[in-house]
Order: structure tokens, then C-alpha cells, then sequence
């Protein structure tokens, strides 16, 4: 019998929010233990949470972009469990009347369209952090832990996907699409690894052709789109031997090891869960009024789709260009940011954008000089719209030459020079002047009589031989297209 | 009837410890309190809305304006043991 | 021997200042007749005397108050509304630097790091705060026999409780070891205690005052109130009580001016006797106390009728469901984990919380919690936590009609007059009744004051008034008229004792 797995994820995400959600302690990532606490966020006796308008604001703008409808009323619930990093032994979180509900998000892979139903999207409130002490430094085997309350209460947006995915690559790309698109929204930095953006998937397996679901098991912080695909690619491995089997799967919550790549039950804790969920009575409900919803939408920022149709109409960028630079916002940002102050092409823009530039970003894993929210201790990269436009510029007019382009390009972003300057300072301007390239072609043909011979015996490609040669000999700078032209006559001649 | 299973699975769920000579005397007081509190159970009331609030007010708000913290040390003053600025606690997973 | 009394200079009349109420205290000090140190020095010294027997206090800041009279005696100019009045204040109210335990052993050492904003709207008004007052533990019980500490005795019969859960605020106005104190109320907290004790009790509208800083028992219930010698009192500490806290979600700008009081009849008012809240299961002597108080008002002007809440009887078991249920998890936040009292000597997280939790609460805490804990589990929240909110809707539909038919509904306050110590406490169902006239008014969120309706037996009657929501103006002022009407007037034997 085959299976197929069925895949639903739970995304976490910390909006990027000023302060916190329920006190006015700031919004920050790491800093000194216990630097941003206040009597709200360390659960002091008497202190009452009041709801950050922002947060749901920026809630209400992520539900939109997810196509959700948003009810008029939704209320809020204590969950309650025990936890050191849960100061109140609750966590305020939304449970039968959530925020939105019943949305979708497309996800195109392998120029297919995957349609995932978001099941709903809801606010919370985030734990504090626990530090475990001890040899290990992981929670098996502590002797004690240590609780910094900086994150307790940052506000968390809590999407839920319908079991719609069947596969860990469409799993991936959702998430990366979705990362996208809260990133168009200006609502987190979806920093993975400082866990602003984090996933857990629930995943069983059934018979193709079936419609049921099986038994389920969870796993839990996938904190990476290559960990999520991998954690999942072996859920389904160890599921789909038991069931081939004949056993029987044990819904549980199982542990991705990333250095092994084993699959462990975590254990199971000792008593079920049993949170005792109702309406949280120091909050009013929230009233989601049709004008609330319309003044979201009217501030809604541009949707990576929309913006790929403005590049590809107003710009008139080849399709595959407008989805590669939209499909990061830190990306099509900059390149806006080029074609609105320089008179530079837009799409040789959009080629050095995604090609060189890009190369240099993922070598050195500087960002670019946007509005993108990046984490902290990110390498800015130096490189201005400016100076990016006119190199382009220049490269289009010949005045620098592609292959020089590619050496004065990371120059530029790691000293923030102009290409002017580097070109100048370098002598990599193109060598235009005829008598000079005449004096390396006539060299070349003088010591490859062979070369040309065959060239004038009609081997016509051989002249790519004899650019080489000049190109060689002038370091790159010489100008392709005189270089040909001038070998085509000296040659025939 | 409020059984000793019961006293224990919510005593647990609370994190209170029960010693066995009380199970009787809570299993017996939670039983005649619950006893009459189940003549609630009399009402139908398949048609009532629950009230979960008695101030009919909605939409309250603050402004996403960063108020300052309390110092750290003045945080940590009431914790029953500190140790590098954080709040310490014993293992959380047991063996 | 320091005195209680002083002589005023200017017309050599002798005057007992544990008597004086707020409002006349601060007329004679706003005049310079006597000093609001003569006034804390009064109230200390008669803390002396008699609060090792009443145990009203359970931390007496003695060195502040005086230095916080000095200041006020010492400012020239500008003094604010309530300046150098002595306050006691329950303990279940945050006092940054102060030590605030709730009367429980989790808190025993706990010292906030803020004040709740009703203490500070009192500070800021110039009040002088004597210190924390006596409760049940985490505000749960009707006698004050609850606290960890030891119990509150009833100033005019020292074997008696004095009620509860501010019975510890109470028997301080009664014993005459403050002028005024601050009380909250849940069940009937504020009214209960206020009746046993001879004083006035007022429980305002759900939302009127800032919860922030009241260390939560229930908290869609919870709500500070004043508890004062007379109305007059009550209505001047309110209007400091009231207003909107950007730290309270709950919390509303009080929608009404409340006016001064005024001396005028009850002429026109229209008060209906809650049928199901008189008669069987009220002691004798309360009925006869309350019919002849009732009788009083009638004398004044007022129109008397027969109002019916077809529902109450449900109203305690809805209670003792959804308080306790709001209480579990209010009660979570005590883990050993930040403050407050820790276990030593634990092996793991578990057990540190399951030490903590036995040592620091009192068997009355666990009880609700317990109880709140079952009501909410998988499989019993419909038919507990569910259903009871429905009856909280049946309670809010019967008041509503009730207040539609007269301005105001009136009842006992308590079934009983004072009950000796010990007599109920090994039957918490029992205990639970005597907040049987007051719960229904925290479900439905309404106002409603207690105010002495005579003696039975020596030991005081509680009248209860109750009122429409945010109609604190009418109350106060019924309740006035009706003071005059009822012409109480005595003390007990502990400040009778000082003149």
C-alpha cells in the first residue's frame, strides 16, 4: 500500500511591534536578563494586561493578506498551564472565537499551484526564556534553569494551516512564502533563528486515494525552512515503516534531532494536557468593525503578486524577473529604490540585482540599505541605490566592461565607493581606443598563424579564440564589441 | 460525589500537593459544596447567552508607546533565589 | 497616658476624635483646630490599646503616618481634598515598599514595586495611610478567620468575627483605629463585614474604580469600595475612587457628576424588599431589626413594595463556580518562581511548585481553587462554567426588572448578625451562606451599600441598598436620607470606652 503524509503547520510569529502586548515594556531581542520587565510581564500580584493596538492592527493586516474573513467579535482566554517561563500560569490567547478564520495562501513550486487553507489566525502573548544550567546547557540533564522575563508577553500572532500540504517541499515553500509575504507587511522580522518566526507541524500519514486522517504526531520548533523539510522528510520515513509494518502510530510529540537527523518522542509529560480554557476577565472583547477592517486594508502594504504585475507592466521586466526580485522584499525594495533615483535600466538593473548583487549577499550575509527590519548585529551592506544605478548605467554604455562589472561591483559594496572611483582607481575602463586594441590584435594574429588559418578556411568561431587572446592581454577591459570588429577586418584582410 | 481520583487529578492540574490523610476530608467538603452547586443543573437554559462580562465595553486599547521598565535589580528584589541577573529555579525536566 | 481626646483652642469643646467622622476631621483640620498629627497620633495610640485583642491590623506603618501628618501639618498652602486623613487600607491592595501579603503565607515577605492606582489616587489627595489591614487569605471567606495570620475580632464583641473578607478594614473603623479604610468586595467582602461591625460598607458599580493593584480573586467581580462611619464619608471617598485607569481594562470614566449629599426625606423613593431575601434562613433578631428600619423609612417618605430576583437561590452556586474558576487561574501566578514565598530544598520544577503551593496557601485557598479547577476541567466546563454564566445572564435579567419597578431594592445585609469564632468554620457551605444577601448584587456587577440598620442583641444590623448601575449619586443619597431616617448613631464599646 502507498501513503501519503498530511501535513498541517502552526506558525508563531512575534510582531515587530514597539511594545509589548499587554504592558508597555519594549519589544527588543536579547539585551541583559530581565533589563525590559515590568509588574504586567512578571505576573505581579494585581497587575492587569491592556491590549497594544498596534498588535492587532498588525494582526488584523496579516489575517487580510491570508484572505481570512475576520468576525465581528472575537474575545480572548486564559489558557492555563504551569511553566516557569508562563509567569501568570496562564497565557492570554485566543480559543473558540478567535480574530480570523477560513483563508488561503498559494504556493507556487515546480510552476505548480498549491492552494493551502488557513484554518485561523489568532493573538497571544509570548513565553519568557528559559536558560538551562548545568553541563549540557539543554534542558535533559539541567540541574537548574535560569528565567529571563525580556520576551515574556511580546505579542504573538498564531496561524494555523488547514492539513492541506502533502508534501515537506510544499511545506518549505509555504513557509517561505508566508515569510515573504509578513515581511511585505512590515509586521515581524521573521528572524528564524532568534525565533520571531516559529513553526511546528503536525503530520499523519494515510493510503493514497483515502480522505481520512490518521494518527497524528507533532513537532516542534522547526526553526529553519531546511530543518522543517528535513524533520518532516523523516516523519514520514519512521511513520510510513510503522504503518508498512503493520504498527500502529502513537500520537506524541517527537523531537527532530538536526545533528543526527533522528526522530525521538519527546517525553511524554507526565500528566495530559487539560488547559481549562475560558474568557479571560481582565479584557473586553474586541469589536472588529467593517471600518476597522477597511482601514487595514486601505493601509495594507503592496503584496509581493501586485508588486511582480507593477514590475512586469510599468517596468516592463520579464515575468521571471519581477517573481525573483519580489520574492524578497529586502531585495525588490532596493531595487525600487534604483530605478526611482537613478535613470538606470530597470532591467539590467533587475539582472545585476539578481545576479552579481545577490551572489555577494548570500557570500557574505550582508543585507541591503532598506526599511526591511534586519536582526541585530546584521552587516549592512554599503552599496547605495545610487551608486548601484549608475554602475549599471555604466556597464549599459560600455564604459565598463561586463567582466570588469563583476570585479567593481563587490568592490562597491564593501567599500560603499562609486564604480567611478573604483574604476578610475583601478584603470578597469574599457579600452575603446582602436589603436591600441589594434596593436593586441595584430599580436595575436601574428603568433596563432594556425588560428588563422582555420578562420579563413571558414571556421568562422574561431574569432571567439582570438577575443580571448586580446581580452587576456588587456586584462578584461578591452571593448568586446570594437575588439570584434576589428578582428573580423583584420582577419578577412 | 467528589472521589478521591477527582481531589488528586485537580490537585495535580493545580499544583497542590494532597497528602493522603486529606483526600477524605476534601473529597467530602468539595462533595456537599458541588452537591449544592448542582441545583444549577435544574435550569434549562439551552436558550440563555452566558455573561461573561457585566460592563458592556469593547476596544480597549493603549497606544504602542514603550513605557519604561523597572530596574532590573528592583525586579529581581522579591525573587526567592536569583543568580546572573535571572530568576533561578530548580531542573524543569525531572529524572 | 496619651489621650484620644483634645481640646479645641478656640472654644474649649471637648471633642473625642476617634469619633469624628472623615468629612468633620477635615473641617476642623482645614481650620487649623487640630493637626492631622493630634489626628494619626489619636488613632495610633487607640491601635495601641486594643488592636493586640481585635487584631485589625496586620502592619501598623506608625513611623510614616507621622511623618507623612508632619508634612501636611507643615505645608502652608494648597492642601489637597483629603489631606492628613488617617487611612487603613486592606491588605489585598499593592503598597510599593510596603509589605503586602493578602494575609497569606505566599506573600509573607512579598514587597510590591508598585501601588494600585486607588491607593495612589488617595495619596495623591493628601490621605495619611496608619497601615494593612486584616483579611481572609486572598479575600476568600466571610470572617477574617481565614488569615494565615490569625483572626480579626469584632470590636463590639471581641468573641465575635467581625465578617469578611475585610473584616480586618472593618472592625478598624469600628474599633476606631483609623477614620476611614479601604475595603474590596466580591461576594459581599465590603457590605458583610461593614454590617457586623456597625459601619458603612459601599460596594460601587463593576468598572467605577481600578482593579490595578488589587491582587486579583475573582476578577470579574472584584471591585474596591469605601468603609466609613457614615455615608457622608463613603460619598467623600468615592469621588476619589472613581475614574477611568488606562491601566484597567475594565475600568470606565465614572459616566455621572456625583453631587454633594443632601438633607431631604425619602419623600417619592420607591424601595422594593427583595421577597426572596427575607424570611426563612434569617435569624429572628436581623428580620426585627430590619422590618423596624424598614418601618423608619417608610415614616420618611418612602414608597415600600414587594420586589422578587426569581432566581437568586441560583445565584450562590453560580458564584461559587465561576469566582472560584476565575480564582485557579488568578492564583497561578503564586509559583515561587518571582516572588513570594519559595520551597526550599525541591528536586525538581514540579515539586517545587506542589511545596510551594501546599506550604503558602491556607485550606480555604486550595478549597476554590480546587473547586474552580474542577469547574473548568475537560468534560465539566458546560455543565459548570457554562451554565453559571448563563445564570450570571438570569441575575442581570432579574435585577434589571426588579430596578424596573422601584429605584432601589433593599434586604439584610447578612442572614445573621455576627456569629462567634470558630462557629462555622468547619463547614465551609455554611460560611458560604452568609453572603447569601450580597452575592447576587457582585454577579450582576450593581452598587449597593450597607448601612447600620440598629442592634440586635447588641450586635449591629446591616441595611443593603442596592442600586442601578452607575447610579452611585441616588444611592448615596437614599442611602443618606435613610441614615438620618434609621438615626443609628452609636459606636462600639471600644471607642465608647475612650471618651
Amino acid at each position: 500500500m502507498e501513503f501519503e503524509p498530511v501535513i498541517g503547520l502552526e506558525i508563531h510569529v512575534e510582531l515587530s511591534t514597539k511594545s509589548k502586548m499587554f504592558c508597555g515594556c519594549r519589544v527588543e531581542f536579547g539585551g541583559e536578563p530581565n533589563t525590559r520587565t515590568c509588574p504586567v510581564c512578571l505576573a505581579h500580584p494585581g497587575a492587569l494586561p491592556v491590549m497594544n493596538q498596534q498588535a492587532i492592527r498588525y494582526l488584523a493586516r496579516i489575517s487580510l493578506s491570508l484572505e481570512c474573513s475576520v468576525p465581528e467579535k472575537s474575545i480572548f482566554h486564559r489558557k492555563n498551564y504551569f511553566y516557569p517561563d508562563l509567569p501568570k500560569g496562564y497565557q492570554i490567547s485566543q480559543y473558540d472565537q478567535p480574530f480570523a478564520v477560513d483563508g488561503q495562501l498559494h504556493v507556487m513550486l515546480d510552476e505548480k499551484d498549491y492552494r493551502v487553507g488557513i484554518e485561523r489566525v489568532h493573538q497571544e502573548e509570548d513565553t519568557a526564556k528559559n536558560i538551562h544550567g548545568g553541563e549540557s546547557g539543554r534542558i535533559a540533564g539541567s540541574t537548574y534553569s535560569l528565567i529571563d522575563f525580556n520576551r515574556s508577553g511580546t505579542p504573538l500572532v498564531e496561524i494555523v494551516t488547514r492539513p492541506d500540504i502533502h508534501s515537506p517541499q510544499v511545506a518549505r515553500a509555504f513557509l517561505n512564502k508566508l515569510k515573504n509575504t509578513l515581511q511585505y507587511l512590515d509586521v515581524s522580522d521573521c528572524n528564524m533563528e532568534e525565533g520571531s518566526l516559529r513553526c511546528d507541524a503536525n503530520i499523519s500519514m494515510r493510503p493514497v486515494g483515502d480522505t481520512g486522517l490518521g494518527v497524528k504526531t507533532e513537532l516542534k520548533n522547526m526553526n529553519s525552512f531546511k530543518h522543517l523539510e528535513k524533520g518532516l522528510t523523516q516523519e514520514i520515513i519512521r511513520q510510513t515503516e510503522l504503518l508498512k509494518n503493520g504498527e500502529k502510530i502513537v500520537q506524541q510529540t517527537v523531537h527532530f534531532d538536526v545533528t543526527t537527523g533522528d526522530i525521538s518522542p519527546l517525553r511524554s509529560k507526565e500528566f495530559a494536557h487539560d488547559y481549562r480554557y475560558f474568557p479571560e476577565p481582565d479584557l473586553v472583547p474586541l469589536i472588529a468593525t467593517a471600518k476597522f477592517v477597511d482601514g487595514i486594508r486601505a493601509e495594507m502594504p503592496e503584496l509581493p503578486e501586485a508588486r511582480a504585475q507593477r514590475y512586469m507592466k510599468d517596468l516592463e521586466l520579464p515575468e521571471y524577473n519581477a517573481e525573483v526580485l519580489t520574492a524578497s522584499r529586502e531585495l525588490a525594495d532596493f531595487f525600487e529604490s534604483v530605478t526611482e533615483k537613478t535613470s538606470a535600466s530597470p532591467k539590467s538593473v533587475s539582472n545585476w540585482a539578481m545576479g552579481d548583487l545577490s551572489g555577494y549577499l548570500n557570500s557574505t550575509g550582508e543585507h541591503l540599505a532598506t526599511k526591511s527590519v534586519f536582526p541585530e548585529g546584521s552587516n549592512i551592506c554599503k552599496l547605495s541605490p545610487e551608486n548601484f544605478g549608475n554602475f549599471v548605467k555604466m556597464v549599459d554604455e560600455g564604459i565598463i566592461g561586463v567582466t570588469s562589472g563583476k570585479e567593481v561591483l563587490p568592490e562597491m559594496c564593501k567599500t560603499g565607493k562609486s564604480a567611478n572611483k573604483i574604476v578610475k582607481a583601478k584603470g578597469l575602463t574599457q579600452i575603446s581606443d582602436q589603436s591600441e586594441l589594434e596593436a593586441h590584435i595584430d599580436e595575436a594574429i601574428a603568433g596563432n598563424p594556425g588560428q588563422v588559418e582555420q578562420y579563413r578556411a571558414g571556421k568562422e568561431q574561431v574569432i571567439g579564440f582570438f577575443v580571448g587572446q586580446v581580452m587576456k592581454a588587456t586584462r578584461g577591459q578591452a571593448n568586446p564589441k570594437l575588439v570584434n570588429e576589428l578582428l573580423k577586418k583584420k582577419l578577412s584582410g | 460525589m467528589v472521589t478521591h481520583d477527582d481531589v488528586i487529578y485537580v490537585a495535580k492540574l493545580a499544583r497542590l500537593k494532597v497528602e493522603a490523610d486529606d483526600l477524605d476530608r476534601y473529597a467530602g467538603q468539595l462533595s456537599s459544596i458541588l452537591s449544592h452547586i448542582d441545583k444549577i443543573s435544574e435550569l434549562d437554559l439551552t436558550s440563555v447567552e452566558p455573561t461573561s462580562h457585566v460592563i458592556d465595553l469593547s476596544n480597549v486599547f493603549r497606544e504602542d508607546e514603550p513605557r519604561p521598565s523597572v530596574d532590573r535589580d528592583e525586579a529581581l528584589a522579591n525573587g526567592p533565589e536569583v543568580e546572573n541577573g535571572a530568576f533561578r529555579v530548580p531542573p524543569i525536566l525531572e529524572s | 497616658m496619651v489621650l484620644s481626646g483634645c481640646r479645641l483652642s478656640w472654644n474649649r469643646e471637648y471633642v473625642n476624635l476617634l469619633r469624628l467622622t472623615a468629612t468633620e476631621a477635615l473641617e476642623l483640620m482645614k481650620r487649623g483646630e487640630i493637626s492631622s498629627s493630634e489626628f494619626t497620633g489619636a488613632f495610633l495610640s487607640q491601635i495601641d490599646r486594643h488592636d493586640d485583642d481585635v487584631f485589625a491590623f496586620l502592619n501598623v506603618t506608625g513611623e510614616s503616618a507621622r511623618e507623612e501628618a508632619a508634612a501636611i501639618d507643615a505645608s502652608a498652602s494648597g492642601r489637597p481634598a483629603l489631606a492628613g486623613l488617617p487611612t487603613a487600607i486592606k491588605d489585598v491592595l499593592c503598597t510599593r515598599g510596603v509589605t503586602t501579603t493578602c494575609a497569606s503565607k505566599m506573600l509573607e515577605n512579598y514587597n510590591p514595586i508598585y501601588t494600585a492606582t486607588c491607593v495612589q489616587r488617595m495619596k495623591d489627595a493628601g490621605i495619611v495611610t496608619l497601615g494593612k489591614t486584616n483579611m481572609d487569605e486572598f479575600a476568600m471567606g466571610s470572617s477574617t478567620e481565614n488569615s494565615a495570620y490569625g483572626p480579626t475580632r469584632n470590636p463590639w464583641d471581641l468573641e465575635r468575627v467581625p465578617g469578611g473578607s475585610s473584616g480586618g478594614s472593618a472592625a478598624a473603623v469600628a474599633a476606631g483605629e483609623c477614620v476611614w479604610a479601604l475595603g474590596s468586595d466580591t461576594g459581599g467582602s465590603i457590605r458583610q463585614p461593614a454590617a457586623f461591625c456597625g459601619v458603612v460598607g459601599l460596594k460601587p458599580t463593576y468598572g467605577s474604580v481600578s482593579r490595578y493593584g488589587l491582587i486579583a480573586f475573582a476578577s470579574s467581580f472584584d471591585q474596591v469600595g469605601p468603609i466609613t462611619k457614615n455615608v457622608r464619608d463613603a460619598h467623600l471617598m468615592l469621588q476619589f475612587l472613581v475614574g477611568k485607569d488606562p491601566l484597567d481594562s475594565t475600568s470606565v470614566e465614572y459616566p455621572v457628576e456625583i453631587p454633594p449629599l443632601e438633607d431631604r426625606d425619602l419623600s417619592g423613593v420607591r424601595l422594593g424588599i427583595v421577597k426572596e431575601l427575607v424570611g426563612e434562613g434569617f435569624d429572628s433578631g436581623v428580620m426585627e431589626t430590619f422590618s423596624k428600619a424598614v418601618a423608619m423609612l417608610e415614616a420618611a417618605g418612602a414608597e415600600i413594595g414587594e420586589a422578587s430576583l426569581p432566581h437568586v437561590e441560583y445565584a450562590l452556586p453560580a458564584y461559587y463556580i465561576l469566582a472560584p474558576a476565575e480564582a485557579s487561574a488568578n492564583l497561578a501566578r503564586f509559583d515561587g518562581v518571582r516572588y513570594g514565598l519559595r520551597a526550599g530544598d525541591t528536586s525538581g520544577i514540579t515539586e517545587m511548585y506542589e511545596e510551594t503551593r501546599r506550604i503558602g496557601f491556607g485550606d480555604e485557598v486550595k478549597r476554590r481553587i480546587m473547586l474552580g479547577t474542577h469547574a473548568l476541567s475537560s468534560g465539566y466546563y458546560d455543565a459548570y462554567y457554562g451554565q453559571a454564566q448563563k445564570v450570571r445572564t438570569l441575575m442581570v435579567q432579574d435585577f434589571a426588572s426588579a430596578l424596573g419597578q422601584f429605584d432601589m431594592l433593599i434586604s439584610p445585609t447578612a442572614p445573621t448578625t455576627a456569629f462567634r469564632l470558630g462557629e462555622k468554620t468547619g463547614d465551609p457551605l455554611t460560611m458560604y451562606k452568609s453572603d447569601i444577601c450580597t452575592i447576587p448584587v457582585n454577579l450582576a456587577g450593581l452598587p449597593a451599600i450597607s448601612i447600620p440598620a440598629g442592634l440586635s442583641e447588641g450586635l449591629p444590623v446591616g441595611l443593603q441598598i442596592i442600586g442601578k448601575a452607575f447610579t452611585a449619586p441616588t444611592l448615596l443619597q437614599t442611602a443618606y436620607s435613610a441614615e438620618t431616617a434609621i438615626g443609628f448613631g452609636r459606636v462600639s464599646p471600644l471607642i465608647e470606652g475612650q471618651d
